[in-house]
């Protein structure tokens, strides 16, 4: 993967061309004195047509590798595209057709600024009901979370633990945005950006690039299940907008396919795009009750805590770049099964949850690893 | 010396100012007032207040201002002037030169060079640059370069709370009349577009974020740096350092990456009272500066100009300065000389009323 950051001066391409070069240069996956030669490219890309005027990533991004011929193709699920690409190629690596399938998740944000990198995230919601009364990702973040103070009778210091937390991880991490502690005095500080949503609470858009090479053979972390699910895109369609039920049900056929529990998870890489999204995540995949998601922040959330968030950052710290999200989410849980998270490391990893989001909720996908040996 | 490294630019006889003159119009509007009506009041505000020119003065008013104070301070002869050099964003005219009206304002016509410069905020300086060429190789004996704007900004747009109006005239002439002597300067430029205003356009766009570490902070340290090394000086052997200001934050967070003190970059630091004023906002915290200088002080003087590239100089001031300073108004005369108006009287002012 490469660090998550304003990458002025790289292309989309030379984006997506490193992580490619990153995960071949991984020394558990080479074949021999080689890389493995994968048969089939998906890439999770979310905004490359609206923001850098380019879309058919999947022939572009294979031959700029050095793969010209494999078969490609783009996965789209706005903020769930990464975990949506990796689905596909354990599907085709699963079914048999092919062997060794790669997954790139790629998201080049600074090629606009300002109004058209809201305009184009806000193409993640439905453009006929939300997008074109000028809602965006942040207002409808909003919607949920002043539902949710009014629900739980809670105050905005109350979800001060989720980007302390995320902030603490990614002190560490030098893929990370933002390597800087966050302490709560600062978060109460925060101006609002679209009220009750705090500058602190919406996590940074940035670019990124993240790479997985998918096999049939024996590795040191297998996945044992991967599940996607959708709610409708419009908020208000939703009888209980505070029940993430896509994310619900994909953790329980995740669950059900991995045959563990909640309780068997030793760390949880949620989509905390928003802080109301990590309280609201906590509890459609079983953490936590309705309505009390936010208490487990900070002790129980921390590296050593009962179930470990954003052990690099996540979205609020490491950053958000789009489509690539979910599968640097997945690079992260590889790295605390294998052991090889260095200071981030959940001791004693052994089952890994992730789980990306697209738009408010209306796609998910999880996938739980094991640890192997 | 390889053709691609850095290198010091100092002419073949040595040059410096002879005189300097600033100019800031009037009318003041505070950030506030523009928070006021384009925020109900909320968000953080990067001034205090901005200048705000009369409904009768543009960029050739005031240039020929700052320009009679530098004068006044060289006590010199106007018809010697070889070159009339107006570098600002907001010339009058899209053709037809700003320069000749200030010549003739002045009496330098008719036996000079007159010419108009653009490179958004760094236009002053860099015809500071080819007036220290001009007097150098002995084509001239004084030329006289001026960064001068009254700003545009987009109403409700970020850039409106600083986009201001003033700037400065500097005379430059042989080292032996100077009162600052300029011990070398270095050019830092690459096509980089972070702040552009097309043809035909009333107000400049900008690339928001990626105006500040690609754009300034790239140019401007790169630029000192630079200067710093080529001179084999050091921050400390300053005794002010002066940054192109488009806000308070930028030209204090470059001090701080370059090792400069607050105590160095304060008095040309003018930002936070007068607003932006482009192409003479380093160009005039010079005038400041060299309004308190003491014979013997070093100088650097570091601008920017969006596209993107920065001007650095070193100077070095000389006894003349004592003499000099109090034949014209100072730039803190002019901070000091202040109307406060509203959001509704600047509107009227900058033409922000579009009635047909």
């Amino acid at each position: 993967m490469t660090a998550v950051g304003e990458h002025w001066e790289t292309s989309l391409r030379e984006l997506a061309l490193r992580a490619v070069l990153a995960a071949q240069q991984d020394e558990q996956v080479q074949v021999g004195p080689f890389a493995p030669r994968p048969e089939a490219l998906f890439v999770g890309n979310m905004l490359a047509g609206e923001l850098s005027s380019q879309e058919h990533l999947g022939a572009l991004i294979a031959d700029y590798a050095g793969l010209r011929g494999i078969e490609a193709a783009t996965v789209e699920a706005a903020g769930a595209s990464g975990g949506a690409a990796l689905r596909q190629a354990l599907l085709a690596v699963g079914s048999g057709a092919v062997d060794c399938a790669l997954v790139v998740g790629v998201e080049k944000m600074t090629d606009k600024v300002g109004a058209g990198v809201t305009a184009a995230t806000a193409t993640a919601a439905d453009s006929d009901w939300e997008g074109a009364q000028g809602v965006t990702p942040t207002g409808l973040a909003a919607l949920l979370m002043r539902r949710y103070m009014h629900e739980n009778g809670l105050e905005l210091k109350d979800f001060a633990g989720f980007s302390v937390n995320a902030h603490a991880n990614a002190r560490t991490n030098p893929n990370a945005m933002f390597q800087n502690a966050l302490a709560p005095e600062a978060y109460a500080r925060a101006g609002m950006v679209a009220e009750p949503v705090n500058m602190f609470d919406t996590a940074p858009d940035g670019d990124g690039a993240a790479a997985l090479i998918v096999t049939s053979e024996p590795a040191a972390v297998r996945v044992a299940a991967s599940a996607t699910a959708t709610d409708t895109l419009a908020l208000h369609d939703r009888g209980d907008a505070l029940a993430f039920e896509a994310a619900r049900l994909s953790a329980e056929r995740a669950y059900q396919r991995a045959a563990i529990g909640p309780e068997d998870v030793s760390l949880f890489e949620l989509f905390d795009a928003f802080s109301v999204f990590a309280a609201l995540s906590l509890e459609a995949a079983g953490f936590a009750a309705r309505g009390q998601g936010w208490r487990l922040a900070p002790a129980e959330i921390s590296r050593t805590g009962r179930i470990p968030i954003s052990t690099f950052g996540g979205l609020k710290a490491r950053g958000n770049p789009g489509g690539a999200t979910g599968v640097y989410q997945i690079a992260e849980v590889v790295m605390q099964l294998r052991g090889a998270a260095g200071p981030n490391q959940v001791a004693g990893a052994h089952w890994g949850m992730a789980q990306c989001l697209g738009g408010a909720g209306a796609t998910a996908v999880t996938h739980i690893l094991e640890r192997v040996g | 010396m390889q053709p691609n490294e850095p290198q010091l630019m100092r002419p073949a006889h040595d040059v410096g100012l002879i005189g300097y003159g600033a100019y800031v119009p009037r009318f003041r509007l505070p950030a506030s007032e523009v928070a006021r009506v384009w925020t109900e009041g909320t968000g953080a505000l990067p001034i205090k207040e901005k200048a705000v020119p009369g409904l009768d003065e543009d960029v050739a008013t005031m240039s020929v201002e700052a320009a009679r104070n530098a004068l006044a301070r060289a006590a010199i002869d106007p018809t010697e002037i070889r070159a009339v050099w107006v570098g600002s964003e907001s010339h009058p005219y899209a053709v037809k030169p700003t320069s000749t009206i200030v010549a003739e304002a002045l009496g330098a016509v008719p036996n000079t060079q007159a010419a108009d410069w653009q490179f958004a905020c760094k236009a002053g300086t860099e015809a500071m640059q080819a007036a220290i060429g001009f007097v150098g190789s002995g084509m001239a004996h004084y030329a006289l370069a001026i960064g001068m704007d009254t700003a545009q900004g987009r109403p409700g747009d970020a850039l409106e709370y600083t986009a201001g109006a003033g700037g400065a005239a500097f005379l430059l002439g042989p080292a032996a009349e100077a009162l600052a002597v300029f011990e070398g300067s270095y050019s830092f430029v690459t096509d980089t577009p972070d702040f552009w205003r097309r043809q035909h356009e009333t107000y400049p766009e900008h690339g928001q974020r990626f105006t500040g570490e690609p754009a300034y902070f790239r140019h401007v340290t790169t630029a000192a740096k630079r200067l710093l090394e080529l001179t084999n000086t050091k921050a400390a052997d300053y005794r002010y350092v002066i940054f192109h200001q488009p806000n308070l934050k930028f030209p204090q967070r470059a001090g701080k990456l370059l090792g400069f003190t607050d105590e160095q970059i304060r008095t040309g630091l003018l930002v936070g009272v007068i607003g932006n004023t482009y192409a003479g906002s380093a160009m005039i915290g010079l005038t400041a500066v060299l309004d308190e200088a003491k014979p013997g002080d070093k100088i650097l003087l570091v601008s920017f100009g969006s596209g993107a590239g920065s001007d650095a100089f070193a100077l070095r001031v000389t006894d003349a300065i004592t003499e000099r300073q109090p034949r014209a108004p100072k730039t803190r005369d002019y901070i000091a000389r202040r109307s406060v108006i509203d959001y509704a009287t600047y509107a009227r002012l900058r033409g922000k009323l579009v009635m047909e």
